[in-house]
This record gives C-alpha cells, structure tokens and sequence, in this order.
C-alpha cells in the first residue's frame, strides 16, 4: 500500500477567518494533524478549508470532517470550503456534508461569503 | 493528479488556443475511399477528448444519487423503506452524536487486510446475528450498490430498511444509511496490522435519525447494538481461525440534539415496518379470496 501523505498550513490573512491549506490525503489516519491545524485556527469565526491541493479522500476522512464540523459547531465557528474538483463535490453532496459546509469555487468566494 | 487534468468546478470552460471550446472548430474530417478507420489520438481535437477521470479515489466512490433505489434482492427480503429515501449522514440526524468502534485482534491468523477484507465482504451478512438478514445485490458489496435490511425488534417485528455502500476499496468500505434508519450515519468497516498482528474493525458515526429512536437507544438500544456488532466481529475472528476478544470504545461526540430534525419521525421505518406487519393478515385474506 502507498504511503498516504498529508500536509495542512493555517493562514490567516483576513481577519475573523482562518484559511486551512490541505495537501495530501484525508483518510482516517489523518485526524492529528487535521485537529492541530483546527487548534491552530482557534480563535476565528469561520474556518475554510482549501482544498485545491487533495490528491485523496477516503470514508475515514469524510468522517473526520464531520467530526471536525461537530466541534466547531460547539465553538460557534462556521466551516467553508472552496478548490473541490467535481469528483470531491460530488462525495460533499452525495455524504450531505454540503448542507453544513458552504462549498465555493474559489478563495475570494469563500471569504466573501464569510464576511457578508 | 495534477489539478489541470480535473474537470473545472466554477463553471468556467476550459479555453483552447485563447477560444473557449464552443468557439473552436474542429478540423474537417472526410471519410472516403482508402481513408484510415482509426483517427489517430494525435489528429483527435483536443476539445472532444473526454476528460480523464480524476482522482485516484473515484473509483472506491459510490456515484451520486439523489434517492435509493434496490435491485436485483432476494424475493425473501422484505423489501419497505428503502426505495426512494435519501441516505442520511450524522448531519441530518436527530440524537447525540457517538462514534462506536468494535475492533478484534485476530490472533493467531496471518491474512492481510486485504483478504480480511475480502472475507468480511464475501460472508457479509453470515457473520450477524441471528434473525437479522441483510440482503445484498448479487454483485456484492460494491461502491453504489443498495442493500435490504430485515432486523429483529423486540416483540417478533421485523423492521425493514436499507443502507447504501458508499464507499469500498481493498481495505475498507462504508455501509450509509438512510432516512428511517434507526440512525443516520455510516459504518465503516476496515483492517488494518497492529503490533505484526491483523485487526478486523467496525467503526460507527451516528445520531439516532429521530426522538423515537432516541428514546430507544437510551432504553437499550445502545447495548443490542455493542452486542450486535461484538457478535460479527467474533463470527469474522472465527471464521479467519481466530478467538480475539472484541474491544468496545464509543465516545459521545456531541451531547447535543438537533431538535430542528425530529421531524424525521415522519420516515421512522420501525413505525411504518408496524404498520406494514399489522396489515398481513388483511393482505393474506385477500390473497386467498381473490379470483
């Protein structure tokens, strides 16, 4: 079996929301590092996810996200996404992750629609 | 996978040579005598090239569906509440929110995932408990394929539902159910080594889909379901030559319920698999009676 890689980097280049640049896989060995990159987003509103770079998803990782979508919920964050290929909005519909993610093509989309 | 080989998602046309593809024309082709029968790829105008498929996933995927619809089950199955529902994730569900996970080290046996997997699959529905069926397509678990259930409740009901395999690869697959479950949510079932030794698990993300079902968990619902799936992951351990104790970890996940989905009540299958059983006898009469 290949070695699954993923890499997350926070940004914050606006202020009130964090920007979680994903590389790599999201299976369900990737919960460390997808929860330290949300510590590291602690303290923002909005968290959007990046996902440009996602080479792969397995079920694990829809489900972490889930999790990831659960605790932010508590902390009253809001989670957004943009950079999905069709295929991976696809899975976001099918998984109905799409009814608690807002899904936009593009970064300034994303982060005009955290801050309308 | 290079993002340029993904199909664009902000509903922008890829441009060709500065044109968007509408605004390209394909080179004339005439076909006459002594003409080649096999265009070269080379000569193929890049704009009617299909897309490659993309990511290395896709095919482990079940396709996109807006509603579940079974195929090719069993005459036996019992076949209500499945056709036509959508799948419910953790998302749409009603009750707290628990991650359960069942795992057996399977001791003794030197199968790798792979043929763990491949196993469980196989004999999916031979490892559970008795006077619980599952129906599978006959081609098997597959990514999209649509599963009956008939599971035993307390006083002789059978309650009738489905799942649907969401996802499955050479490691793994996901079982996700749909509206009228007693959960909304998924299993996923895997394998993995740990410690030189094969481990067999199967992990549970849920909410119970409405308060009927909540109020169920509560009064023992929970602890059949351990048992349930402690029982499977023994028959599997057996099965593959081992005697493993099954480990039971669940973690509450949210305390929180969703009281904006109780409305899900209106699809509860164990009420409407009630109902359905309540009307044999009429449905037995008029079979007997009818010319």
């Amino acid at each position: 079996m290949a070695q699954r890689t993923l890499e997350m980097q926070v940004r914050k280049p606006h202020e009130g929301s964090a920007i979680v640049d994903v590389k790599g896989d999201i299976t369900g060995a990737s919960e460390d590092i997808l929860m330290d990159a949300y510590n590291q987003a602690e303290g923002a509103r909005a968290i959007i996810l990046n996902f440009e770079g996602l080479d792969y998803m397995n079920s694990g990782g829809i489900g972490l996200l889930v999790t990831l979508l659960v605790r932010a919920k508590r902390q009253h964050q809001k989670i957004f996404a943009f950079g999905l290929t069709e295929h991976y909005r696809q899975i976001f519909e099918l998984t109905r992750l799409d009814d608690a993610i807002g899904i936009y093509a593009t970064e300034a989309d994303a982060v005009a629609a955290v801050n309308s | 996978m290079s993002s340029s080989q993904e199909p664009r998602t902000d509903g922008q046309q890829t441009k060709v040579d500065g044109k968007r593809p509408e605004e390209t024309q394909p080179p004339e082709i005439v076909l006459g005598e002594g003409a080649p029968e096999v265009i070269p790829e080379s000569e193929i105008p890049e704009e009617v090239v299909p897309p490659e498929i993309s990511a290395r996933d896709a095919a482990n995927w079940a396709k996109q569906i807006s509603t579940l619809s079974v195929h090719d089950v069993s005459a036996e199955a019992v076949n209500k509440n499945v056709d036509g529902k959508r799948v419910n994730s953790p998302i749409q569900g009603f009750g707290k929110m628990w991650q359960k996970t069942y795992r057996v080290r399977l001791v003794g046996c030197d199968a790798s995932p792979e043929e763990v997997i491949a196993t469980w699959k196989e004999n999916f529905p031979k490892f559970w408990p008795a006077n619980n069926r599952f129906f599978g397509p006959l081609t098997g678990i597959a990514p999209g394929e649509v599963a009956v259930l008939n599971l035993a409740l307390p006083g002789r009901l059978k309650l009738s539902t489905g799942v649907l395999v969401l996802y499955a690869d050479e490691e793994s697959f996901t079982l996700m159910t749909p509206q009228g479950h007693m959960f909304a949510g998924w299993i996923t079932f895997s394998a993995f080594p740990k410690d030189g030794v094969p481990v067999a698990q199967a992990q549970v993300l849920m909410r119970a889909n409405d308060p009927m079902y909540e109020v169920g968990l509560g009064l023992g619902g929970h602890k059949k379901e351990d048992v349930f799936w402690a029982h499977t992951l023994a028959s599997l351990a057996s099965h593959l030559g081992s005697e493993g104790e099954v480990e039971t970890n669940v973690v509450c996940v949210d305390k929180k319920r969703q009281w904006s989905k109780a409305g899900n009540i209106w699809h509860n299958a164990a009420i409407r698999s009630g109902f359905y059983a309540m009307g044999a006898p009429g449905r037995a009469a008029r079979r007997r009676f009818s010319p």
